[in-house]
């Protein structure tokens, strides 16, 4: 298992390295001088230099790539161009909001899709399994700003249910320890805040977690008859055992590899869904931030960010592949 | 007369060649009439390019001149007017009165929506299928050769899907977009660029399992070279998986270009496009117009829905193991 760890970590270096030059890469094959752009055109000739002496502009290219890699390494994200803030401190106030977007929407997905994969798989061709495959089928094809943009209209504006910008009303306040407002409310005490942040994180969990909730169920149910059908099942129904612990300790069980794999996979899906879902519901998070960076060439936000993102995308991949050998005994390395 | 003449044993073995594959042809749509799920769709697909195809050519639209204020977010007539026929107390009203000039209603500048809707429509499935055939083409190549060929070839080909996967698909769509300039076609490569990996990986797997196969150690004995192969032999058994896979890919890449519509990076204004519709839609949502927004979602999600269910059934039909 270690040797495979290692194998594993050494394979990824090539695709880290290579993710860091594309990150790198993009954003100087912008045509024109970053500097200019960031500028704009009435800037003068001196304050252009300036600019690109700031941001190392004007060594060559390889070296500018050695010398960010080392920043980075080190933990120096840079400032921001627009208004020459630590990225690092602007990361700490965005990240947590949709870090706690992020895992309400994998929660609701899979605390929703898996029971409704099992439930479908064992009552096949019934009403309920129709339903949740109808449903699945749909929540699949529909985009995140359509859902979004609907789910507004009829719970924020037609009901006036739930409100549908910002994740706080503006004159509630709660005080920040991890950053998670729910997290923070509980600690605090602060009740109202926390129901407050609650009704505020309902309707984008929702359109974020749609499209992977309903993977989710198509998965979980494929698998689940993948299984029941295995003669193993057959067996034990044959020994009388509940129902109950057929499902769960024999079939699902051996369902949870292709489970698992597509729940890890879904975090990707939510960190992209998550810059829509940011954009439709003003959620100051770093989706939203990151999408505006990019437009305004705002390149340390970017490339910290976007390097930060395939990380994560890479830790995860492995994390994903290691739980197999933890779910799967059978699986040796 | 006619002139008779028997036909030569090769006119006869085309003659069975052409019966050969019109059976298979009619074998494989029997089959797929027999899958509800690729009825549905084949018929939403069929729906949706003959609107698109309907609009574009018999239409033609000048979107640089489109507004006429009067219209400023004119209701959907006829469905507004057909409701509340039925919902208010007065004698209903007869179908020939109600009039239907603008049946999805009119935007901020007084545009017809069922017009825009389905010049966008045409819009979003020509992007969709041109960045879906870009990526299924250079895909492929990309994953036969590689799962063929082995080694070095394999290893920085796939390397490099590893890199483009490591980025959430929208948000490396959204930066080439930003270095490439914002505008449809723009959009269309990028999206291609961002599927590009699903189908090398897929097309590799087909190539691994097809390159041991008996028939393939046979063609390599009698002398075929390697494009041969993998042209006459590799590429037309893994078809199915690919048809599939494309037919999947394309509902994702109509979603992807509407995303980066919405986000403004696709095509720009004025001309149609339903993303960029939904994004205009936003300002007027909160005051209750709800037609701006939910005839451009609609048309996605239908065109989504059609491929996917298409894709859903073919793969029941092309993919005997999955079939239980």
């Amino acid at each position: 298992m270690a040797k495979y760890v290692a194998r594993r970590i050494i394979e990824s270096v090539p695709v880290v390295v290579g993710v860091s030059i594309l990150v790198f890469m993009l954003l100087h094959l912008i045509p024109g001088d970053p500097a200019t752009t960031i500028l704009g055109e009435r800037a003068t000739t001196q304050s252009i230099a300036e600019l690109r002496a700031r941001l190392g502009l004007d060594r060559p290219l390889y070296e500018q790539y050695f010398i960010w890699v080392g920043k980075m390494l080190q933990g120096d994200l840079g400032n921001t161009v627009r208004g020459n803030i630590p990225v690092a401190d602007e990361i700490a106030t965005r990240f947590p909001a949709t870090v706690e977007l992020s895992l309400a929407a994998l929660l609701l997905s899979t605390a929703v899709g898996v029971p409704l994969g099992v439930i479908s798989a064992i009552k096949r061709n019934s009403l309920i399994d129709t339903l949740t495959m109808f449903g699945a089928l749909f929540g699949v094809s529909i985009p995140v700003f359509v859902l979004g943009l609907l789910l507004i209209f009829l719970f924020g504006v037609e009901l006036g249910w739930l409100p549908f910008v910002g994740r706080l009303s503006s004159d509630i306040s709660i005080q920040r320890r991890t950053g998670l407002h729910l997290v923070d409310a509980l600690l605090s005490g602060n009740m109202k805040g926390f129901k407050d942040a609650l009704e505020h994180l309902v309707l984008p969990t929702i359109t974020l977690a749609t499209v992977s909730l309903a993977i989710t169920a198509r998965i979980t149910r494929s698998a689940m008859l993948e299984v029941l059908n295995q003669d193993y099942i057959r067996t034990a129904r044959a020994k009388g055992l509940k129902a109950r612990n057929i499902v769960m300790s024999h079939a699902f069980r051996n369902a949870l590899l292709p489970i698992v794999t597509i729940i890890g996979l879904s975090l990707g899906r939510l960190l992209s869904g998550a810059v829509l879902t940011e954009t439709i519901f003003s959620w100051p998070g770093v989706g939203k931030w990151l999408f505006d960076s990019i437009i305004a060439r705002d390149y340390p936000i970017v490339q910290s960010m976007t390097l930060i993102i395939a990380l994560v995308f890479i830790v995860v991949n492995l994390a994903v592949d290691m739980l197999y050998a933890v779910i799967d005994p059978r699986i040796r390395y | 007369m006619d002139d008779v003449r028997p036909l030569s044993l090769r006119e006869s073995k085309q003659a069975t060649l052409w019966s050969e594959r019109f059976e298979l042809w009619r074998d494989f749509l029997r089959r797929l009439w027999a899958s509800p799920s690729a009825r549905i769709g084949g018929v939403i697909v069929l729906l949706t390019l003959g609107i698109a195809l309907g609009v574009s050519t018999l239409d033609s639209y000048d979107a640089t001149r489109d507004s006429s204020l009067p219209n400023r977010y004119a209701e959907p007539d006829c469905i507004v007017a057909f409701v509340r026929s039925y919902l208010s107390d007065e004698p209903r009203m007869a179908l020939g009165d109600i009039s239907c000039k603008l049946p999805f209603g009119a935007d901020k500048i007084g545009r017809d929506i069922m017009r825009r809707v389905g010049h966008g429509m045409s819009v979003s499935l020509q992007a969709g299928l041109i960045a879906v055939t870009l990526s299924l083409t250079i895909g492929t190549i990309a994953g036969l050769s590689g799962g063929y060929l082995g080694g070095w070839v394999d290893s920085v080909l796939m390397r490099i899907m590893d890199v483009i996967l490591a980025f959430p698909s929208l948000l490396l769509a959204v930066a080439i977009v930003t270095v490439a300039g914002p505008s449809l076609r723009n959009g269309m490569i990028a999206v291609a660029i961002t599927q590009i990996p699903v189908f090398a990986r897929l097309a590799r797997s087909m190539a691994i399992s097809i390159r041991n196969t008996e028939y393939v150690t046979a063609a390599k004995s009698v002398g075929a070279g390697h494009s041969s192969i993998l042209w006459r032999h590799v590429l037309p058994n893994s078809l199915a998986p690919l048809i599939v896979q494309t037919t999947l890919g394309l509902g994702t890449a109509v979603v992807e270009t509407a995303a980066l519509g919405f986000l403004g990076l696709g095509q720009q204004p004025p001309f149609p496009e339903l993303g960029k519709m939904l994004a205009e839609s936003q300002q007027s949502l909160a005051s209750g117009k709800w037609w701006v927004m939910v005839f451009p979602g609609a048309a996605i999600i239908m065109i989504v829905l059609g491929f996917n269910l298409l894709g859903d059934g073919l793969r029941d039909v092309l993919d005997p193991r999955l079939k239980k």
